[in-house]
């Protein structure tokens, strides 16, 4: 069952898969690393961005990576929004209500798409949903070699961004040093809402490398939100670098664990990483330890 | 304060609900020359949630029956006593369900129809034989529901004993007329009990038969990435691959058997989820060509069924077995009030139980119940030919010939 | 002393239901309001009183759920000697988690994810093992005698569930005035201080949770009585765990009432959203989602916040 020439187009199954989780962890680990916020909208909002990218497609006839530049930012508005005018005034600094807020604001999206779109699913066709490109031999499906790619750049790019930029040495300070940002005079209610809006914007452009290869109803953020949170863990709460990483440890371990075991059971591969990692490495394979 | 406040609100509701529910069951029957008072039909189906785009077919069907039959004079041994639809929502989980059971209760109806899920049905039966509701099961597969010695279930179409046992015979039958070139097969089944449950059967009597069972895969609810199933099957190399999923996962699956060109000799489902499904055969038409399901299906020769399925497509609905197992169901019941010529539950219950109802046009026969299940179900076997949805076996209903192997 | 009187009243009143109502719709949401209490107060005793908050709640009661189901279906036990094997194995559950967490000085958030990972753990094993029968869960057979722990009327399970929150209602009023309970309290406060001031906070955490997870877990057996059907979805899924939270966050954790607060509200809420926009699918969701968000920005310390703060303006 695990003869080479299987389990070598598997693990470049997963690396790709796991690149699709990593674009969805990317966001999610800013917005723990700063706001320190467990989003369990995430998943939720995931859904919207597809719905987004969906409409785009079928409405305006604009492909899906095309559409980027509209997703990204009109992501990082919504994003930007939600924190400014809703989970931050709900969420009175406390944990649990920011559970609830988030929980709140799930059933409220998942809810709205279904009133509004239907549940039934919608896929879109493109020219290259079916081809495939050859990396030695495995056929890998090329909206994935796409994703694999589109990981890739966009965590040069946040990392780039988060080192050099002004706004993300507030960002760094904010994630830091609540108390102290403030004190030096940075607005931390807007860094928390950027922050938030770029961890949506990430979300848009996994929406973008998703949908191809993917679908979307309204539930269909329910199957990423557990992986994305074990990605975060794992690749280190704040880290990008880790959630990338951790992408491709979690797409492998889910592939290889399903070769092995069987693609239902396979699925526990990635929960006892999950809990192995909360046990003995809490802060991740990239996190400081404090 | 609190204590007392919740004892006064709950002995206002329950007072206000008794008297709802007694001006319900007593209603003004028999006040000659009035309108005959409406017959409360309970319509109850998971509308949100996670399978909520079949509930809202399951219940669009159903409200279709109930106006048409409403339109044509309603019931007449009850003076034309109309149907009157009580919604309810089961929001996919069991314990909704059963509440809404509950409600429905109080509100009077004389019987259920749904609730889709199996596992939502089995609750749902369970609490209206506490009222001796009867409760007609719209789709629910699982063979439980009707193996509880529960006088109120009856089901109109098959368990999936009963499919899975018609989609081995006929795959059989296919495979023999094309002079037996399929010895292997790989079944692709998810993992809950309607996926679980067809397997088992599969793999049991498939060898049996004379074919080899090369694996059987089982899937998570959702699974995100089938390319590592269809590497196995690229590796194994069946003659014939067998899913058994819901819409979802098997237009990942089938998708994914494109792109890498796996080619086995026929896709045959047993009740796959997009496969029979007219939305799957209009929006991917190129994974679609081909695919044989064992289904849910209509006979393709009666002129009611074409008839209907014309006026559904005409309100840009697609015609699904949610929407006419409903539809049907619901006339099934309509008829067992007409003979029963009451509206009260145990009535119509008999008239159910001794019920031989022939003006439906699922390929039946008239219906006879034993222990709540209609002996003559059964489904039939599909393949996509053209775009279009053919009947392919059993020969009597068949309007194509099953084109098999299939050549892409 | 008030509280204790408050709490017999309640339970006395509500035992008396049945004499007066014999609507099977009220009989039903008080049961399942009781139910969402009962897995509210497990979970307040860990969280609220304890400070350690559990996203992970399913996996006791669906072990509890499995352990009643499974002997009753494989073994043909009877059905109330399930009920102390399912609180059994539940809070052996709630020992291993308990353990490993506490013992790696897991805390909050992390405690809270690597709760959510034990269940998923769980909801993936009972897929594939034959004792929970897979996929396909487990059907218990219909008995329908008091004997077998089933009732043909409602109030048969109005009892259990009123005896099983009881007891819930009487540890939440013990920790609140125990020797225990302040120690558990001091964890949750300040883990360091309370440390220092010499309480073994391992032993503590760790007798918090099995607590917990031991009425969870009974909370699961009633379950599987009542709609006598149970799957890894229902068993181990998130919902479980998300209805165990809600109730004690919204009516105010760390209460002796606020579960019961909690849960009744929502289940008005449900109820009220549902006989409002009934027929439109997805719009009475939206509103209940709305509201939860409108609850936690100006409620923020819950029901119960909300009636400490008033009886302290009182004159």
């Amino acid at each position: 069952m695990l003869e080479l020439s299987i389990l070598f187009p598997s693990i470049l199954n997963g690396l790709t898969t796991g690149a699709v989780y990593a674009l969805i962890a990317l966001g999610l680990t800013l917005i723990y690393g700063v706001l320190h916020i467990i989003n369990f909208a995430h998943g939720a909002v995931l859904m919207i961005a597809l719905y987004g990218v969906f409409f785009l497609n079928a409405k305006l006839g604009l492909d899906p990576y095309a559409a980027l530049p509209v997703m990204v930012p009109g992501m990082f508005a919504l994003g930007y929004a939600l924190q400014r005018f809703v989970i931050g005034r709900a969420s009175h600094g406390k944990d649990e209500n920011i559970l609830l807020a988030t929980l709140g604001l799930t059933l409220v999206l998942e809810n709205f798409a279904l009133y509004a779109w239907r549940s039934d699913t919608r896929t879109i066709e493109t020219p290259y949903t079916f081809s495939t490109v050859d990396v030695a031999g495995a056929m890998i499906s090329t909206p994935k070699v796409v994703a694999f790619f589109g990981a890739l750049a966009a965590t040069a790019i946040l990392l780039a961004f988060i080192a050099r930029s002004d706004l993300g040495r507030a960002i760094r300070a904010v994630a830091r040093e609540r108390q102290g940002a403030k004190l030096v005079g940075i607005d931390v209610e807007h860094v928390f809402a950027m922050s938030f809006g770029i961890g949506l914007a990430c979300l848009g452009a996994a929406a973008c490398f998703l949908l191809p290869a993917y679908y979307v109803n309204p539930q269909v953020g329910n199957g990423f939100v557990l992986i994305a949170f074990t990605i975060v863990v794992l690749g280190g709460m704040g880290s990008f670098a880790g959630a990338l990483l951790g992408g491709f440890i979690i797409g492998v371990v889910e592939s290889v664990g399903g070769l092995w075991l069987g693609e239902s059971l396979g699925q526990i591969g990635i929960f006892v990483i999950f809990i192995a990692i909360l046990l003995f490495r809490p802060q991740g394979i990239f996190g400081a330890r404090t | 304060m609190i204590i007392q406040q919740r004892r006064r609100k709950f002995l206002k509701q329950s007072a206000g609900l008794s008297a709802a529910a007694a001006a319900g069951t007593f209603g003004f029957q028999g006040i000659a020359g009035a309108q005959a008072a409406p017959i409360k039909v309970g319509v109850l189906h998971p509308v949100t949630g996670f399978v909520a785009y079949s509930g809202q077919l399951c219940r669009f069907g159903a409200q279709l029956a109930i106006d048409e039959i409403n339109a044509a004079g309603g019931i007449k041994s009850m003076g034309g006593a109309k149907l009157e639809a009580v919604l309810g929502d089961a929001q996919s989980k069991p314990e909704v369900g059963v509440s809404e059971v509950e409600k429905m209760n109080e509100a009077g109806v004389s019987a259920i129809v749904g609730s889709y899920a199996s596992a939502i049905c089995l609750a749902t039966t369970q609490a209206a034989a506490k009222y001796d509701i009867p409760h007609l099961v719209d789709v629910g597969v699982a063979d439980q529901i009707v193996e509880r010695g529960l006088k109120n279930t009856f089901r109109f179409g098959p368990g999936y004993k009963v499919i899975t046992e018609a989609a081995i015979n006929d795959l059989h039958i296919m495979n023999t007329l094309a002079r037996k070139p399929a010895k292997t097969v790989m079944v692709i089944h998810e993992e809950s009990l309607f996926g679980t449950g067809t397997a088992n059967l599969l793999a049991s009597q498939l060898p049996g038969m004379g074919y080899q069972v090369l694996e059987v895969v089982k899937h998570a609810n959702p699974t995100r990435d089938f390319s590592n199933i269809v590497l196995r099957m690229k590796a194994l190399n069946p003659d014939i691959v067998i899913p058994a999923n819901y819409y979802n996962e098997y237009v990942l699956l089938v998708r994914t058997m494109k792109q890498q060109n796996v080619r086995p000799m026929a896709i045959y489902s047993v009740l796959g989820g997009a496969a029979s499904s007219f939305k799957f055969v209009k929006e991917l038409p190129d994974v679609a060509n081909g695919v044989i399901d064992c289904n849910h299906w209509y006979d393709p020769k009666d002129k009611r069924a074409i008839a209907l399925r014309r006026k559904v497509e005409k309100i840009n609905q697609f015609f699904t077995y949610e929407v006419y197992l409903n539809y049907q169901s619901v006339y099934l019941l309509a008829d067992a009030i007409e003979r029963a010529g009451s509206a009260k539950r145990e009535a119509i219950i008999d008239a159910l139980a001794s019920s031989s109802w022939n003006k439906h046009f699922m390929p039946y026969g008239p219906t006879r119940f034993v222990n709540g299940q209609n002996q003559g179900a059964q489904p039939l076997v599909l393949q996509v030919l053209k775009g279009d949805i053919r009947v392919v076996l059993p020969n009597s209903y068949a309007e194509s010939e099953p084109v098999f192997p299939w050549k892409a | 002393m008030k509280t204790l009187y408050a709490i017999l009243v309640l339970c006395g009143a509500v035992a008396l239901l049945p004499a007066f109502v014999s609507s099977g719709v009220v009989l039903n949401l008080v049961i399942m309001t009781l139910y969402a209490t009962l897995l509210g107060q497990a979970w307040n005793i860990l969280a609220g009183f304890g400070g350690q908050y559990s996203f992970g709640h399913a996996a006791f009661f669906g072990t509890g759920a499995y352990a009643s189901a499974a002997l009753q279906v494989h073994f043909g036990v009877n059905a109330w000697l399930c009920l102390p094997f399912a609180i059994v194995c539940g809070a052996a559950v709630g020992a291993l988690v308990g353990a490993l967490s506490f013992r790696y000085g897991l805390r909050g958030s992390y405690f809270a994810l690597v709760t959510l990972a034990f269940a998923e753990v769980f909801r993936i094993l009972a897929n594939s093992v034959k004792f929970t029968g897979g996929g396909v869960g487990l059907l218990v057979p219909l008995k329908s005698s008091a004997l077998d722990f089933q009732f043909q009327g409602k109030a048969g399970f109005l009892y259990v569930i009123l005896a099983l929150t009881l007891a819930g209602f009487l540890l939440s009023w013990w920790l609140k005035h125990s020797r225990y309970g302040a120690w558990l309290t001091a964890v949750r406060d300040n883990e360091d201080s309370a440390a220092a001031l010499g309480v073994d906070v391992f032993r503590v955490k760790l007798q918090a949770i099995v607590i917990s997870a031991g009425l969870t877990a009974a909370g699961g057996a009633f379950y599987v009585q009542y709609f006598q059907y149970i799957d890894p979805h229902l068993a181990y899924g998130p919902a479980v765990s998300v209805e165990a939270l809600l109730g004690p966050i919204v009516g105010g954790l760390g209460t002796v009432f606020g579960p019961l607060l909690g849960a009744a509200a929502l289940k008005l809420l449900g109820e009220l959203t549902r006989n409002l926009m009934g027929d439109a699918p997805g719009v009475s969701l939206m509103i209940y989602g709305a509201v939860l968000i409108a609850m936690v920005t100006f409620l923020p310390r819950g029901i119960g916040g909300l009636f400490q703060r008033l009886a302290a303006k009182a004159p």
